[in-house]
């Protein structure tokens, strides 16, 4: 992107990429193997400096484009710039390591395609990653050379206009699930803080990664493209402006990876290095030689818990007296995963930490479109009682579902690979003292979802209507809107389910305490002992309602009520999405203003304010692109956390509901039990 | 209007100690129509006061009640366990709901609404047979009573294929009606308090006040239980889940989601028979009791009473007799009373036993029953949950 871009704004984007960029290709590959990168990475940043804006707008993509997408070249011709995209939407599925081979195959017609042959679900993906980036570059490209928003527009739609379904599912999350992350050990901390900071200065942003990162998938995935991208070297170099749009994508697999045992993978991948240098397509052996453990790691996706880390929070305390007085809670970590000081971790944190934490996490990622998991809802009435001390059973009732809502909450936030790694999380699972969380007093978890709600419904509503470019989002809106309305039918239906088993288990006690009145008063003495065994019974048959109560609410309630929340949190990242779109056309429109003053000082032929009309201009234009990134990357991300949520949806419930039969078999089981031990007492009235 | 034909469902709340095939009497048909249940009886019989050796006639619920009370009224049988009349068929509840759900075909999906109105008609149909059942429950229990069974009433009742013509009590009766019973339970607390100089009637006294009492209240506990049962089934939790779970998973796990609302709606059923099976077996057992038992001590007291009344009898002999006036008058009095007094001891005695008797045996039927179909429902559920279970858990 930065080499189309107009002089005044290329400046500070050429200082980013043009150094750190060969540098990570040239580092990792040391040694032989990095001779045809660094050729073509040479090439691509010599030709970053020099092609013609034209060139690179019209031409190049062509090429580019229509090796990789063998089929779908024809296609190609005809839109040129939106294509890629629509190819990197249908490609990934293709990737899915079973047909992984065979897709390469299609994928790759040249005669590169015996390097990807073994290859590189890492290398496909990557190019994927990278032919859809090069597309949203090329757009930006595109927007900048003709400049004018309704060009724009078009382009826009037509790069979203991906089939809804077909993008879907697998093709995002083995994407990044097969990145070789776990190389760059430096970055799975920095990449944070790098994130961070690309959300404020996007431009400073990938350089930082770049460089910390010494060879990412980059060379992998620009040895998977580049062969093909090759006939148009700076093409490839124009895929280089994309590092922004990427970073978050390599943070993210990074972390994925990490979690299993990222010390392993290291050192593979160090045993991997030296033997790179075997001879031809060295870029081959690079991307081709993680495939296995990659496969495996697939695989390890597939079990539930690859993940290792358990968080438990248990023994909530009263800490202090009157209104004073607090709950504490011990939450324990157990972990292998590196990243943590120790395989065990306790600390104890009371429930503001909890808001606490769950607002910092919320600040800093909401708006990059991720989708974080809400606290728990504060309840003035439940910890009331609480402190006022009253031990009375509902008490007992509300200490144990906040717990258990903790200690939910703490496994939904480590279970995203994102947050996993915010230094907040680690901080508040490890450190023995954290602030005190001060906002959090008056705020609660629901009361500050509720004011972004809110503030960010305000925004839509002022706002025109988005033009929603892309069927997806729109789609998946609705479907958000549609599954939040169904989702709490069903919790106030499960909800008066568990108020029916409660009053059907208090009428039960109730009849079984007056059928052992009838047994006492019976003078036939088999008769009267029966029906005192029948009032048994009832007794243990109450206690069975009251445990299948208990689990209607805990199993399934609370799991509906969560998914109400975090489907809360879904809007908030579909309006985050919006806002940067927002932003983008605000600044679009700047941009448009400000063309027109310079057009008219061309017109009223006034050069000495034209310079600083242009460089305004300029200005203007750097912003508008780094808009777009945003609200691509904003998109991107969006897309993403979606179909995680989605993912993690499915599973919730379906391990939920599997628990939830267990509880019901378990009842039956007793009830057989009670009634069987029952019978012959039946039996022996005479 | 409904018919049931089937043999009653064995509602045997009724256990008869004497089976005997020259009398058997059955239901073996009924009609609902709108306002009124018409019964056809079915007798069988070798006696030779009937004209015929099988014959049914058509009854209504009013003539029920016109036998029973005719049986409560005769001085003949002070000295039983009147059988206790059948309940009044009470359908409005149920005629309600049905209604009620007509009205609101509009607001319900199709399914919804075939779902609903089936469980409403089986909730109608349930209560029919219970109706049946009771009615049919009296008719066995007077046919298989040593006296009762040879009532002319009784005889009429099975065999005159005309409409009694009886009448439902009209407002002057019901209020006469109310007044007796006033009376009946003021005298009741009277007599209740004379100490019996029966061991065996004293003891009878003090278990069957308390009895009634506990069966009463368990009778309204476990109706309360049974209905608290049966309204949680009435949420549409589970029927509901096969129309939600496209709309929460609408790309995945289709597979997962129908075999879990297939197994909601099993076991739901399964749990609808659970709450029926209670209700017959246990809430039914109950409400025959209280309604037997409350006979039981309507002989004792009417034997409390012909016991004051012999007292009383006596005093006044003595009375007379230490003024030597209407001596003879009191003398035939206290004959008459005495004679009242032994009868009803005598046979009161027998029919307490085997009330005891009865009730054994029947709460043990009853019992075993339900405990059988307990496990039956119990085991069946598990079994669903077990294969549902295992398929879910392959199906990953």
């Amino acid at each position: 992107m930065d080499p189309p871009l107009p002089v005044s704004t290329s400046e500070p984007d050429k200082d980013i990429f043009s150094g750190p960029r060969a540098e990570p290709l040239n580092n990792p590959l040391s040694e032989t193997a990095a001779e045809q990168l660094k050729a073509v990475s040479g090439a691509s940043s010599k030709a970053k400096g020099d092609v013609p804006v034209e060139e690179a707008g019209s031409e190049e993509p062509d090429d580019l484009f229509s090796d990789p997408l063998g089929e779908s070249g024809a296609e190609l011709e005809t839109h040129t710039s939106n294509a890629p995209l629509l190819d990197f939407s249908e490609e990934p599925p293709k990737s899915d390591p079973i047909k992984k081979a065979a897709s390469a195959d299609d994928y790759i017609k040249k005669p590169q395609k015996d390097i990807f042959e073994e290859s590189t679900e890492d290398g496909v993906k990557a190019a994927a990653a990278h032919v859809g980036s090069v597309a949203a570059e090329k757009k930006v490209l595109h927007t900048d050379l003709f400049g004018d928003g309704v060009d724009d527009d078009e382009d826009k739609d037509d790069l979203f206009k991906t089939p809804p379904g077909a993008m879907m599912k697998k093709p995002q999350a083995s994407l990044f699930r097969a990145e070789p992350d776990d190389i760059f050990p430096e970055a799975k901390t920095e990449a944070k803080p790098a994130t961070k900071a690309s959300a404020k200065q996007p431009n400073n942003a990938p350089t930082d990664l770049f460089t910390e990162e010494p060879f990412t998938v980059m060379p992998a995935a620009r040895a998977a493209v580049k062969p093909a991208a090759i006939p148009s070297a700076n093409t490839s170099s124009k895929t280089n402006g994309l590092h922004s749009d990427e970073e978050d994508l390599f943070a993210e697999a990074t972390v994925e990876l990490s979690l299993d045992s990222p010390r392993n993978d290291r050192r593979k991948r160090d045993a991997m290095k030296p033997s790179e240098p075997v001879p031809c397509p060295s870029t081959s052996t690079s991307s081709s030689k993680p495939q296995p453990k990659k496969l495996e790691e697939l695989e390890e996706e597939e079990k539930e818990d690859k993940f290792d880390l358990n968080i438990s929070v248990t023994n909530p305390e009263k800490v202090g007296d009157g209104m004073n007085a607090y709950m504490a809670y011990r939450v324990s970590t157990q972990t292998t995963l590196s990243m943590f000081r120790s395989k065990q971790l306790t600390v104890r944190r009371r429930f503001s930490d909890f808001l606490g934490l769950y607002e910092k996490l919320s600040e800093k990622h909401s708006p990059n479109g991720y989708i974080v998991p809400p606290a728990p809802e504060k309840s003035i009435l439940g910890m009331t009682k609480v402190k006022v001390g009253k031990e009375d059973l509902s008490s007992d009732e509300f200490v144990e579902r906040r717990r258990a809502a903790l200690e939910r909450y703490l496994q939904r936030v480590v279970s995203h690979p994102s947050l996993l790694q915010d230094p907040d999380v680690r901080e508040f699972l490890e450190k023995e003292e954290l602030p005190r969380a001060v906002s959090t007093q008056a705020l609660s978890g629901a009361g500050f979802l509720k004011m972004i709600n809110k503030a960010t419904d305000a925004v839509s509503k002022m706002t025109i209507k988005m033009n929603e470019s892309d069927v997806w989002f729109e789609e998946k809106l609705q479907e958000v809107e549609s599954e939040d309305q169904q989702l709490r039918k069903l919790h106030g239906m499960v909800e008066s389910l568990v108020n029916h088993r409660k009053e059907l288990s208090v009428n039960t006690a109730v009849f079984a305490k007056s059928v052992a009145m009838l047994g006492s008063s019976e003078d036939n003495t088999a008769l009267s002992r029966a029906l005192s065994q029948l009032a048994e019974v009832e007794d243990r048959i109450e206690q069975l309602h009251q445990d299948q109560a208990a689990n209607d609410f805990f199993i399934f309630a609370e799991l509906l009520a969560d998914y109400i929340r975090l489907l809360g949190a879904v809007r908030a990242c579909f309006d985050q999405r919006m806002k940067a779109w927002q932003r983008w056309q605000d600044g679009q429109n700047m941009l448009q203003k400000k063309r027109e003053a310079e057009a008219k000082l061309l017109w009223a032929n006034k050069p000495e304010k034209l310079q600083q009309a242009k460089d305004e201009i300029g200005e203007w234009e750097g912003r508008v692109s780094q808009y777009e990134r945003d609200f691509d990357r904003v998109s991107a991300t969006v897309r993403k956390e979606v179909m995680r949520f989605e993912k993690e949806k499915t599973r919730d419930f379906k391990k939920q509901i599997i628990k939830y039969l267990q509880s019901l078999l378990h009842s039956e089981q007793q009830l057989i039990k009670y009634w069987e031990a029952f019978l012959p007492e039946a039996k022996a009235i005479a | 209007p409904i018919r049931h034909s089937e043999s009653v469902p064995n509602v045997a709340v009724n256990v008869d100690l004497q089976t005997d095939a020259t009398l058997q009497v059955d239901i073996s048909d009924a009609l609902s129509e709108r306002d009124k249940v018409k019964f056809t009886v079915h007798t069988k019989s070798t006696l030779p006061n009937f004209k015929q050796n099988e014959f049914s006639v058509v009854r209504q619920h009013e003539e029920f009640i016109w036998l029973h009370d005719s049986f409560v009224e005769n001085e003949d049988y002070a000295g039983f366990i009147i059988p206790p009349a059948p309940p009044r068929p009470d359908f409005d509840a149920s005629r309600e709901k049905l209604q009620k759900l007509g009205e609101g075909e509009g607001s319900m999906t199709k399914e919804e609404f075939t779902k609903m109105k089936q469980e409403l008609e089986a909730e109608y149909l349930a209560i029919f047979k219970k109706t049946v059942a009771m009615h049919e429950v009296f008719l066995c229990r007077v046919a298989a009573h040593p006296v009762l069974r040879k009532d002319l009433n009784f005889h009429v009742f099975l065999e005159y294929n005309q409409d009694l013509s009886v009448r439902g009590k009209n407002k002057k009766e019901k209020l006469e009606d109310f007044f007796k019973n006033v009376v009946k339970s003021a005298d009741g607390v009277i007599v209740a308090g004379v100490k019996d100089v029966d061991d065996f009637f004293e003891h009878e006294k003090t278990f069957l006040l308390e009895y009634h009492n506990r069966v009463k209240d368990a009778s309204i506990k476990s109706d309360r239980m049974i209905r608290s049962h049966k309204s949680k089934l009435h949420i549409p939790f589970p029927h509901l889940f096969p129309h939600l779970f496209p709309h929460l998973f609408p790309h995945l796990f289709v597979r997962f989601f129908l075999k879990v609302s297939e197994l909601f709606e099993k076991t739901r059923k399964i749990e609808a028979r659970v709450a029926a099976d209670e209700d017959l077996k246990l809430a039914d057992l109950l409400k025959y009791y209280l309604r037997e038992s409350q006979a039981a001590k309507d002989l004792l007291y009417r034997r409390g009473r012909a016991l004051v009344d012999y007292e009383n009898a006596n005093k006044a002999l003595d009375k007379a007799r230490a003024k030597n006036k209407d001596v003879l008058q009191a003398e035939t009095t206290q004959q008459v009373c005495c004679q009242k007094f032994e009868k009803i001891s005598e046979s009161a005695k027998q029919e307490l036993i085997d009330f005891k008797t009865r009730r054994v045996a029947a709460f043990r039927k009853n019992l075993v029953e339900l405990a059988e179909l307990e496990l039956k429902h119990a085991k069946g559920n598990l079994q669903l949950l077990q294969s549902c279970l295992a398929v879910l858990k392959g199906d990953t």
